[in-house]
């Protein structure tokens, strides 16, 4: 059981020494970037979850992230003192709202973030559970295109709805205050507390999927991914948990939006944004596909450089590209659990093709 | 896209007609070049590969376009009168460019019934659809059917893009809300049916057009992709196909 946490103490091992490494240089200005990377991080690891290990591809998980971030955008900065009434009230009297004063020192009265986010992430499931039972249906191309398809959707209505900011997206989003006066806010002040909560989300993320693996269910998982007619023969109720996994990592999605959302003040229509959705797959497909750790040093390498800007306009044609390749020469993916043994057996059959990656 | 941005580009040198028949085949060749580069060599590759494979080819061709041509919008001009002359019809004033539009379709739908139907070469491919190994068995020569059906869906698509820029204008990244249309037809349409698929493809932009009546025109391309959606969660077969024929395909 321990050996498991191994690789997740080196990894937080690796975040600390990641942020020792800026302050030693004076490039905090790093850790901003590093942040954001690690909130799309989360979605990486659960897009993981049901690419690698339920066997079903999502190209709108984009789409998931959106759905969370507008949510709690939209809640926490829809101001209530325009709309007086009984459940307005209610919820006033319940503590779920929070008054302050915007950049203008007008007062806003909205709804407190906590409330927003479950708002957020229970719209999220309400949706993974709505289209989920009858896209997993789907197989081959149909899936694909229909999780593109919701995930354009997605992006349809967040680009065409007024009260979402069109165009614009919604800024001005206040900070998420968490207990001990933490706050989730972009303030340079904040940075170092914000870059170890963004990657303590990350953590706990992942130990939670790594328990699930090697739970009942991570066994039911990858018996659907390897034969789904044989899983089902042996009893595996197969349409609940790839069910149950895509629910899950909506779940990831939607929370990493709220989260970067709060981070970030504002969200914008691109993050629904297909090329997002494909960059996630992306960031999976050369991590491993069925490999958590190999996805998630992916998505902190690419997204970092990504976000920091070293692709300039060749962005979306990096991750375009880095999909393809993956598919014509690794279509299990890139950094697989098998690929020490694979090259080993490769090296110990014609010792001259020894170059590989 | 690529058929409307080419022809945008030749015609600056070229005339008309001239232009848009390069403009058909060099997209044709990138046609053939794509399949030839990124498919013909995958051993049995599954669908779900050549399908992210080509989103990430679609993606490629993009971005070049963008670097190549920038985001500015372009259009070719009106085959025949100009954007505020129009041809009354008894009594209706329809733009020329939209007779034009008609015209050629038909044509391209009736070109290619005649050629699935009646040459033997169109009969080939509709069998390497149905079964390929059978195919092969039968001295069929399934490599050179895939590269050319690819060659041939880019040339139609290279001749829509020519023939509706003048009206729709044409962007960089036009192609991927048509690709996604395009394929919401075929499936509407059953796939591997060209009639049935302009019958869905009326149905699906008469539903598109009308639905700004009730929601707002930002949600138009929402409604296509609902539709599909909708298709895909009750009858994958499409309205016009048949389910028994649907089973039998290898996707």
């Amino acid at each position: 059981m321990a050996r498991r946490y191994v690789p997740v103490a080196a990894f937080a091992g690796l975040i600390v020494a990641i942020q020792l490494a800026t302050l030693a240089t004076g490039t905090g200005y790093h850790l901003t970037q590093l942040t954001m990377t690690a909130y799309y991080s989360l979605v990486t690891v659960g897009l993981c979850m049901l690419i690698g290990y339920a066997g079903q591809i999502s190209l709108g998980h984009a789409g998931f992230f959106a759905v969370g971030g507008y949510v709690t955008a939209f809640l926490t900065t829809w101001n209530l003192n325009l709309h007086q009434g009984a459940f307005v009230s209610l919820l006033g009297n319940s503590g779920a709202l929070v008054s302050r004063t915007d950049l203008y020192g007008g007062s806003l009265l909205t709804i407190h973030p906590w409330p927003a986010c479950a708002a957020a992430i229970l719209l999220a499931v309400a949706i993974a559970y709505l289209v989920g039972g009858p896209v997993l249906k789907l197989k081959g191309h149909y899936l694909a295109m229909a999780t593109l398809g919701i995930g354009i959707i997605v992006y349809r209505i967040v680009l065409g709805t007024e009260f979402l900011g069109a165009a614009d997206g919604i800024s001005e989003v206040p900070g998420f205050p968490l207990p001990a006066g933490l706050v989730i806010t972009g303030d340079a002040a904040s940075r170092i507390p914000n870059y170890y909560l963004a990657w303590g989300l990350v953590i706990l993320g992942m130990v939670l999927l790594l328990n699930l693996i090697h739970s009942r269910v991570g066994r039911a998982l990858s018996a659907v991914h390897g034969a789904e007619d044989a899983a089902g023969a042996m009893g595996i109720p197969t349409a609940r948990y790839k069910l149950n996994v895509f629910v899950l990592s909506a779940v990831f999605a939607a929370m990493a939006g709220v989260f970067l959302t709060h981070y970030n003040g504002g969200i914008g229509p691109s993050e629904a944004g297909v090329m997002k959705s494909v960059r996630y797959v992306a960031i999976v497909a050369i991590g491993g596909m069925a490999n958590l750790w190999g996805s998630l040093s992916m998505s902190l390498v690419l997204n970092y450089l990504s976000l920091r800007g070293y692709f300039g306009t060749y962005d979306d044609t990096v991750f375009g590209v880095i999909l393809i390749l993956i598919m014509l020469f690794a279509p299990d993916g890139l950094l697989r659990r098998h690929l020490i043994s694979d090259l080993k057996r490769v090296v110990s059959r014609n010792p001259v093709e020894e170059e590989a990656p | 896209m690529l058929g409307g941005m080419t022809a945008v580009t030749l015609h600056q040198f070229l005339p008309l007609p001239l232009a848009i028949v390069l403009a058909v085949v060099l997209t044709m060749i990138v046609g053939a070049v794509i399949e030839i580069v990124f498919i013909r060599w995958l051993y049995k590759p599954s669908v779900l590969r050549m399908v992210i494979i080509t989103i990430g080819v679609s993606i490629l061709i993009r971005e070049i376009a963008l670097h190549i041509w920038g985001n500015a919008v372009r259009a070719l001009p009106y085959f025949t009168g100009s954007a505020i002359s129009s041809i009354n019809l008894g009594g209706v004033y329809v733009s020329s460019q939209v007779l034009w539009v008609v015209a050629i379709g038909a044509v391209a739908v009736a070109a290619l019934t005649a050629f699935f139907t009646m040459t033997m070469l169109g009969r080939q491919m509709r069998a390497c659809a149905a079964n390929r190994d059978a195919a092969r068995l039968c001295g069929i020569d399934t490599g050179n059917m895939v590269t050319l059906s690819f060659v041939l869906s880019a040339a139609i698509g290279a001749v829509g893009g020519c023939v509706v820029c003048p009206i729709t204008y044409v962007q960089y990244d036009s192609g991927t809300p048509l690709a996604i249309k395009g394929f919401t037809v075929a499936i509407l349409g059953g796939l591997g049916n060209s009639t049935a698929a302009v019958g869905a493809g009326m149905i699906l932009g008469i539903l598109e057009s009308f639905s700004i009546w009730v929601l707002p025109t930002a949600y138009k391309e929402a409604i296509s992709i609902a539709i599909l959606l909708a298709i895909l969660f009750v009858k994958p077969s499409g309205i016009f196909g048949s389910a028994e024929a649907a089973r039998l395909k290898e996707f």
